[in-house]
Order: structure tokens, then sequence, then C-alpha cells
């Protein structure tokens, strides 16, 4: 069973829809207890990062992605919920959950690009089972202004480029994140999904 | 590598399409669900529904329209026509929409941006823009509320700027001139809008061919292409557009 943190940033019913599609076994829920019995977790959120980790604080869900990340199970962050298990966000400098080594950073408006990185970007991933039977260069959605600098090459699981390179998906052990929303990016993006159902 | 988007665009009423659209496939032309997933299938990149549903008794319908499109189809999809509240933007949103596009709404009460950016974030909020070329404005563009029907005392390029410091995610801009004609995006207008701010802007209005897609992505320096009567008729695919734009050498999602 799959638990997805609901955690007032922005809308579920994307998440929701893709996952039904798929026929995964899920729930959404706002406590801590109920999401730390179940055995994956993904962790979505489209917003701002600061006011994300004070809702995060107060409700105990941030703990509760902690431990449970802790316990091994396998947790996938997407979108802000990526960017949160890094070590701390540029935008209103705040210090997230800490989960996988980096730092998430602010596009810079000097290189003439626009911000937010919005819409269809090619990624390149290595072999892990999230991406089995996704080609390289495939295309998938992507609407953020600040991107992830994973600190250590070994937990950069996909890169993007926008004026620079970035990670666009991450994995440390258990934990794995994603920057573009799978849930919106058509054929590939339910693959991705299907194989964190089916493959963790 | 960073691609340019296909937006193909659905009008509305009471729940059900109202162009008179030719497909091959065996499917229910006028239904709005549908023709989303024709759509999605056939690689478009995003969908905007244009609710013109004239009483707000039936716009109950559109939010039924899409929760359905949302549980379908797996790109991103807006909604516009009729938004002129807060609590518009919050249904259209909890729905399932990715965004929302307010128009003359906006021109009549600028905080309409503002306040549903901060709600709700910037990407989901959308200018649309109804303009016409006008000498006697600083920009050179005039723009129109009421689906084109009346003219503002508001230059385009000058309310362009003003809704991206007010939080707007991005821009559709359609030209009054050149929609309908199929003779060419209004490039003039588009490259001086997009080159101006520093969100994404998609031309709309003038699309007969492939070749104008390429253009407006090209000289006109538009992010994103929106199309409706092209693919409707069925005289192009969404595929049929990107070969040519591959041709070009710019680079879309296959």
């Amino acid at each position: 069973m799959i638990g997805v943190v609901d955690y007032k940033a922005g809308n579920l019913k994307s998440v929701d829809s893709a996952l039904s599609h798929l026929q995964g076994d899920f729930f959404i829920s706002d406590d801590p207890e109920k999401l730390l019995k179940s055995d994956k977790m993904i962790f979505p959120g489209v917003g701002e990062a600061l006011s994300a980790m004070t809702v995060l604080r107060s409700s105990g869900l941030g703990d509760a992605v902690r431990e449970f990340a802790a316990s091994g199970k396998p947790l996938l962050g997407i979108c802000l919920g990526a960017q949160i298990v890094f070590d701390h966000s540029e935008e209103r400098d705040t210090a997230c959950l800490g989960l996988i080594p980096g730092k998430v950073k602010r596009f810079a408006p000097d290189m003439g690009l626009k911000v937010p990185h919005m819409g269809w970007n090619t990624i390149e991933h290595i072999d892990i089972p999230l991406f089995r039977g996704i080609p390289q260069n495939s295309s998938f959605y992507f609407v953020h202004s600040y991107y992830i600098d994973a600190e250590y090459d070994d937990n950069r699981a996909a890169v993007c480029e926008y004026g620079i390179s970035f990670t666009a998906a991450a994995v440390k052990n258990n934990i794995l994140a994603c920057q573009f929303h799978p849930e919106k990016s058509g054929e590939a993006g339910l693959q991705l999904i299907k194989n964190f159902i089916e493959l963790y | 590598m960073f691609q340019k988007r296909i937006v193909v665009c659905l009008d509305v009423k009471e729940g059900r399409c109202t162009k008179g659209i030719k497909f091959k496939d065996n499917i229910d032309v006028g239904d709005p669900v549908g023709m989303a997933a024709k759509y999605y299938r056939d690689g478009a990149d995003e969908l905007v529904f244009y609710d013109i549903t004239a009483s707000h008794e039936k716009r109950g319908i559109m939010i039924d329209v899409v929760r359905k499109v949302a549980e379908q189809i797996f790109i991103p999809f807006c909604v516009g026509g009729g938004i002129s509240t807060l609590d518009d933007i919050k249904d259209v949103i909890l729905a399932g929409a990715e965004k929302v596009s307010v128009n003359s709404s906006a021109v009549r009460n600028p905080s309409l941006i503002e306040e549903g950016a901060s709600l709700f974030g910037s990407q989901c909020i959308v200018l649309g823009m109804d303009a016409a070329a006008d000498p006697e404005m600083p920009s050179g563009y005039r723009v129109f509320i009421n689906g084109g029907r009346k003219a503002m005392d508001l230059d385009a390029l000058a309310w362009a700027k003003q809704a991206e410091s007010l939080g707007a995610g991005e821009i559709v801009l359609n030209s009054i001139d050149a929609d309908g004609m199929k003779t060419g995006y209004e490039i003039n207008l588009t490259k001086m809008i997009s080159e101006s701010v520093g969100i994404p802007v998609v031309a709309s209005g003038g699309a007969g061919k492939p070749e104008h897609l390429a253009e407006v992505l090209k000289a006109g320096s538009a992010d994103a292409a929106l199309i409706a009567s092209m693919v409707h008729f069925g005289d192009y695919s969404v595929g049929d557009i990107k070969k040519h734009l591959m041709s070009q050498n710019i680079p879309v999602r296959l």
C-alpha cells in the first residue's frame, strides 16, 4: 500500500489520477501514523519551500517522512517534494529534510532563459529500476524556478539541461526523487510511476 | 533538450465541444473528454479548454469535464473562459487542471492575477490576452476584452509586463488581426511580447499550416504555439506538425 503525503502543498488530483489509472493500491493522508504504516511513500508537492517546510514541521509530517526514509522503505519525492528531501533550498533560505546531500538553487536570471523552467525537456538517466523501459532522452514535464544540485555524482539518477546541467532525478538507497512531474509526463511518466509501484 | 510546445485548444459549451470536427477515428466528436484523449494519443504537449457557456448556472458542467479529463489525460491542461473570481480559479484547479487562464476579468481586476498566484503559485495563472494593431498605442498594439469586442485604453506590452510583475506564470497571446485568417501568426506582436517578458509566451491566432508554427516559434520567439481548427478539421495531425518542426530543427517532443 502506497501512502501519498498530503501536506497542503498544491493539488494532489493528478497524482491521484495517475495512481488510479495504473490501478495502484494507495491512499492519500495527512496523518503521520497512518502514513508510517504504508509500504511505500509518495511525497509530492507544488509551491514554495519555506511554507511547505513550516507545514511539515508543525504537522509532524516532516518527521514522519524522515522516519519512513530511515526505515528503508521506498520513498518517491516529486517536484517540491523532491527538492525538500535535500539539505537546503535557496528559496527563502529554507532548511529542508536532509535525506540526500545537496542544495536547491535558483536558476540564474542572467542566462537569458525564461524562469520558471516550464515545459517538456529530455533527460539522461542511469540504469535503475525507476527508469526501466524508458529510453534515454525521453521527455518529461517540468515546472520549477529552483533546481536540485546533488552533492555527489552517485546520487544523480538523471540530469537535464536548462542553461546548466541540473539533477532531474536523484537516488540514495531507498530514497528516490524527481524534479519533473511523472504524473503529467504522458506515457514515459506513467511508466516511471508503474516502475515505482512494481519494482520497489 | 528543452522543447517547444504544441498546445491544442478546444472550445466547450455546456459540456460539449462546439466546432464541427472531422476525425477519422470512431469517437464522439462533441465529447471534450474523448477529444482530449485523442489529442493526448496524437502527441499534443498541452491542452486548453475554453468554456464558452453563456449562462452562469451551467458552469458546473465544465467542472465535471475538467475532472474527467484529469482522470484520463496525463499531460498538463489549462481552463479558460468566464473565470472571474478566486473561487472560479479554485474550482478549476481542485478539479485537476494545472492552469487557469484569466482574460477580461484580469483587465478589470488585476489583483485577480496576484491573489490567484499567491494562492496556487504563478505556474497556475495564465494571462490570456487579445490584442490588435493600433498605431495610437505606445507598443503599436491595443488590448481588447469581452472576446475581442471591447477596446480598452491599455497597451499590450505594458499589460504583459504588468501581468508578469503581478505573478502570471505564462501569457497566451491572441492576435485579433490574425485570428481565423489562417495566414500565419502575428510575428511582430509575438516577438515583441515574448522578448520583453521573462515568462513563457504561447502564440495564438492565425495558424493554417505547419510552416506557420515554425515561423512563430523561430522568428516570433514564442515558447509554444496554440492550434485549433488546423487539427480539428483533419487537415493536419499533431504528428504532421511535429514532423515539420523537426525538419526545421525546432526541438519538439515525439
